[in-house]
């Protein structure tokens, strides 16, 4: 790692003040994903500006329901609050289902927004990737592609988005506040991550100078009734192969309402708007549900190492869906 | 500046006595403790938040020191195997919880820190309905103690040790 120089300020003005003047400079938060990039030289700021003293790790109320919940909140933390794991089951299992327990205790939701989509090859310095040195070339495309996204994909890139928090976050229709020396704006969910493209080294609609301040999450009666399902090559502490979040209302014997997220598949937290649709008063049986899968994945694009997700996202999906239905009508 | 040394003075706060150390921002909280504070008990393993290895615990709460950088932690109270007096190092022991034992500052570190978060009613991955205040099975245990990693595969040693403290 080279050398730092190292800010921390105590307030939102100073932080972005610092962020927008130092050059070459990055926020750090928990410094999960961060510090381990650049202990391998593959970020290299020349100046951190730590964000962990600020004001923003408080979880509200606001009153039309919908929870703000500060950028710093320790994603431990918000897993355990009592309104998330009761209005909306499925964000506490997937942050509970990501990473291990000392790394959710640092993590901060806004950081793991911010987590790099990557996988391997990205990590290795010896190998090309576009998103590490863009026009250098993609090493996955002709390596080893077990973990690699099978929606989204582009020519330059097929690395998988990692967070588990996310696919629950893009399910639930979130919105992330942030803030710069320009002002704040709110950005939604959908629109906060970005296919590789031609451009795999840009991972989010966020601009270098603005920092994440808050995320809200809006009023859900749905989620109520929510799942997140993780599947992985081993138990636990390791990044999904296929991972659904999903909310679901049944009504008689037909879909009234659902929402469907995937993770270990898409280039980014993928919202699953095909099969959405297709599950719109569809009967909630396992036909309409692996019907609902089908339409999602019509657009895969697999490798040769990763062409088993098609099937492991169609059970999956139909797993969570029939275990919420059943859930539904008792 | 690219290429300048900073070296800053940061007070560390480590087994209930407040140091000055000076050192330069990039390095970690690991490096510090070992190299700076000489408390080598804390392990460096893999250094890239794979193992465990070297779990503390700051302001009561498990972390791995090998992702911190020192000065992000200034004033803030940690906590390393040296500070640590627990009946679970003496359970250790009696169950077999380490062969080689290079894991086991870090094992003792995040069983205290996952202790704390069951105490507190914190759901895991294994939990059925996240609303309720699980009972700490051997499932859920194995489960929360999942970042820590033994080579020597003292597993079943490690998960009867707390057990036993737990109760």
């Amino acid at each position: 790692m080279k050398p730092l120089t190292y800010l921390r300020p105590t307030d939102v003005p100073s932080a972005v003040e610092a962020i927008a003047t130092a050059p070459n400079a990055k926020f750090l938060g928990g410094g999960t994903n961060l510090v381990d990039l650049m202990r391998g030289d593959i970020e290299q700021p020349d100046t951190v500006v730590d964000v962990t003293r600020l004001p923003l790790a408080d979880v509200t109320e606001l009153s039309n329901g919908a929870l703000h919940v500060g950028a710093l909140v320790r994603n431990s933390h918000l897993a355990a609050h009592p309104l998330i794991r009761g209005r909306y089951p499925m964000l506490t299992q997937a942050i509970l289902a990501g990473a291990s327990g000392q790394l959710r205790n640092m993590a901060t939701v806004g950081g793991n927004l911010l987590q790099r989509t990557r996988c391997h090859y990205f990590y290795d310095t010896t190998t090309a990737c576009n998103k590490r040195t863009p026009g250098t070339g993609c090493a996955a495309l002709t390596g080893f592609t077990r973990n690699h996204a099978i929606l989204g994909t582009s020519t330059q890139c097929i690395a998988t988005s990692p967070s588990d928090m996310c696919v629950a976050l893009t399910a639930l229709d979130a919105t992330v506040e942030v803030e710069s020396t320009r002002g704040s704006r709110r950005i939604a969910m959908g629109d906060f991550h970005v296919e590789p493209g031609d451009t795999p080294h840009v991972e989010t609609t966020l601009a270098p100078d603005e920092l994440i301040t808050a995320v809200e999450l809006p009023p859900l009666a749905l989620a109520r009734n929510s799942r997140y399902r993780k599947v992985r090559d081993r138990a636990s502490y390791a990044f999904a192969l296929v991972s659904v979040a999903a909310a679901l209302r049944v009504e008689g014997d037909r879909v009234a309402e659902a929402r469907l997220a995937l993770g270990g598949v898409g280039t980014r937290p993928w919202r699953a708007t095909k099969a959405e649709e297709a599950l719109r008063d569809a009967a909630a049986t396992d036909e309409s549900f692996m019907a609902a899968a089908d339409a999602e994945l019509a657009s895969a694009r697999t490798q040769p190492d990763n062409a088993f997700k098609v099937d492991l996202t169609r059970r999956t999906i139909a797993a969570t869906l029939r275990t919420l239905s059943q859930g539904a009508q008792k | 500046m690219n290429g300048a040394i900073q070296v800053t003075e940061v007070r560390m706060r480590v087994n209930g006595t407040t140091r000055p150390v000076e050192l330069e921002p990039r390095v970690s909280l690991l490096d510090a403790l070992r190299e700076h504070l000489g408390l080598t008990g804390t392990k460096k393993g893999c250094d890239q938040d794979a193992c465990g290895a070297c779990t503390v615990l700051v302001d009561g709460e498990r972390v791995l020191s090998c992702l911190g950088l020192a000065v992000q932690y200034e004033d803030r109270e940690i906590t390393t195997i040296e500070g640590v007096d627990d009946p679970l190092q003496a359970a250790f022991v009696r169950h077999d919880g380490l062969q080689c034992g290079y894991c086991t500052s870090g094992q003792i570190c995040s069983a205290l820190g996952m202790l704390a978060e069951h105490r507190a009613g914190m759901p895991s991955a294994v939990t059925e309905d996240v609303s309720t205040h699980p009972t700490l099975t051997t499932d859920e245990i194995r489960e929360r103690m999942s970042g820590n990693l033994c080579r020597c595969g003292a597993y079943n040693g490690i998960v009867a040790a707390i057990e036993e403290t737990a109760r």
